[in-house]
């Protein structure tokens, strides 16, 4: 190990350069890019957290459309004690009222795409 | 700590921690689960009034209303066309009951045809992904979202009561009813009985235009219950069922 300093050296600067992304954003302080969605104006709580829908919304729909087309329900009680009715167009779409400007813009931003609008109506936007 | 020492204790970390982001992973997806209330067990059944139908010739209330609150599409090609109730004449509905006296006016009898929400559905019982199933009511429920497109249930069906998308139905649609999703191209579909409407407490949407109208030729409901309209009506006059020797059990009567 007589060259146990260069090498270490040598580990140090490759470990820098391999997470620069990493800290030039943090350098920045904000992320590199991130998706602008528009909420809805005048409504403060989803039918779960922000937190909860940010990170489980496509599980809650999913229990959402087997609740309807499989068990026959369409009420769901929100973990604050609120009721809603189970729909994608009436209740989702109710206050995101532009898909286009909610949905697709994280979509679009971390490449999935959802078919709910192959059916899905869309009332604001499409037929 | 020699190299051996190090592999065994970095690995046993690493699978700690994974184990750890598995756990909490697990736990958060069994959350989310919406409130499930008790559906109340029925049998949903349709009684079509012959009788009362023919006295208004060319009406199509029950047709339209069914028709729009479905997003059902107008396709003029017939190969391609989709419907879930439309009218077709006596003799093609009922080819049992036509013999050689039968007059050419009762032959072209036009009848409301939709599916017959049979109790032995022979389209349930040959869907390889559970698409279209029997639901414990009696409605035969069709799920688009897990449809393949295979159309084994429109070979099962003796009715012809299922149609294939095949092509995209959004531009035949005149109008569109937004609460109601459309289809898209290679899912059958097909009359639920209004299964979105009866969890909501209202009538089928053709039952309700035929009543709103007055004409009363369509009735709904569990011919089990006491008092309803529809066990009496099947109690006290004939009924026939489509094709009964096929052992499909229809759910929808034509009282004659």
């Amino acid at each position: 190990m007589a060259d146990g300093a260069k090498v270490a050296g040598g580990l140090m600067v490759f470990v820098a350069l391999a997470c620069a992304p990493i800290w030039l954003v943090l350098a920045r302080r904000s992320t590199a890019s991130q998706p602008e969605i528009e909420l809805p104006v005048g409504q403060k709580r989803c039918v779960e957290s922000a937190e909860f829908m940010r990170q489980r919304h496509a599980a809650l729909l999913v229990d959402w459309r087997d609740a309807v087309v499989r068990e026959g329900l369409n009420r769901y009680v929100a973990s604050d004690g609120r009721e809603f009715r189970i729909s994608l167009t009436g209740t989702c779409l109710g206050c995101h009222t532009q898909a286009s400007a909610f949905c697709d813009r994280c979509h679009a931003y971390i490449g999935v795409s959802p078919e709910c609008w192959s059916c899905h109506v869309r009332p604001s936007e499409n037929p | 700590m020699d190299r051996r020492d190090f592999i065994k204790t970095a690995g046993l970390g690493a699978f700690g921690l994974g184990g750890a982001a598995v756990g909490t992973a697990l736990i958060r997806a069994t959350t989310t689960k919406p409130s499930r209330e008790v559906v109340r067990a029925k049998r949903w059944a349709m009684g079509i009034d012959l009788r009362a139908c023919a006295q208004h010739p060319g009406c199509r209330k029950c047709i339209d209303a069914c028709h729009a609150a479905h997003n059902v599409p107008s396709i003029p090609e017939p190969r391609h066309e989709v419907k879930w109730l439309w009218k077709a004449t006596y003799e093609r509905t009922f080819p049992e009951q036509v013999h050689e006296y039968t007059t050419a006016t009762t032959r072209e009898q036009p009848v409301p045809v939709l599916c017959n929400h049979c109790a032995n559905a022979p389209c349930a019982r040959v869907c390889p992904t559970g698409a279209t199933w029997k639901r414990a009511d009696g409605i035969v429920m069709m799920d688009e979202h897990r449809c393949i497109g295979c159309r084994y249930c429109m070979a099962a069906c003796p009715y012809g009561a299922r149609s294939f998308n095949w092509q995209d139905p959004r531009p035949y649609l005149h109008t569109v009813t937004a609460d109601y999703p459309t289809r898209a191209k290679g899912v059958v579909e097909t009359c639920t009985f209004c299964a979105e409407r009866l969890v909501a407490g209202l009538p089928p949407a053709c039952v309700e235009a035929c009543q709103a109208a007055g004409f009363g030729a369509l009735l709904f409901g569990d011919p089990d219950e006491p008092g309803a309209e529809i066990g009496r009506a099947l109690r006290a006059r004939d009924a026939l069922r489509r094709s009964p020797a096929l052992g499909t059990a229809p759910q929808v009567f034509y009282l004659v």
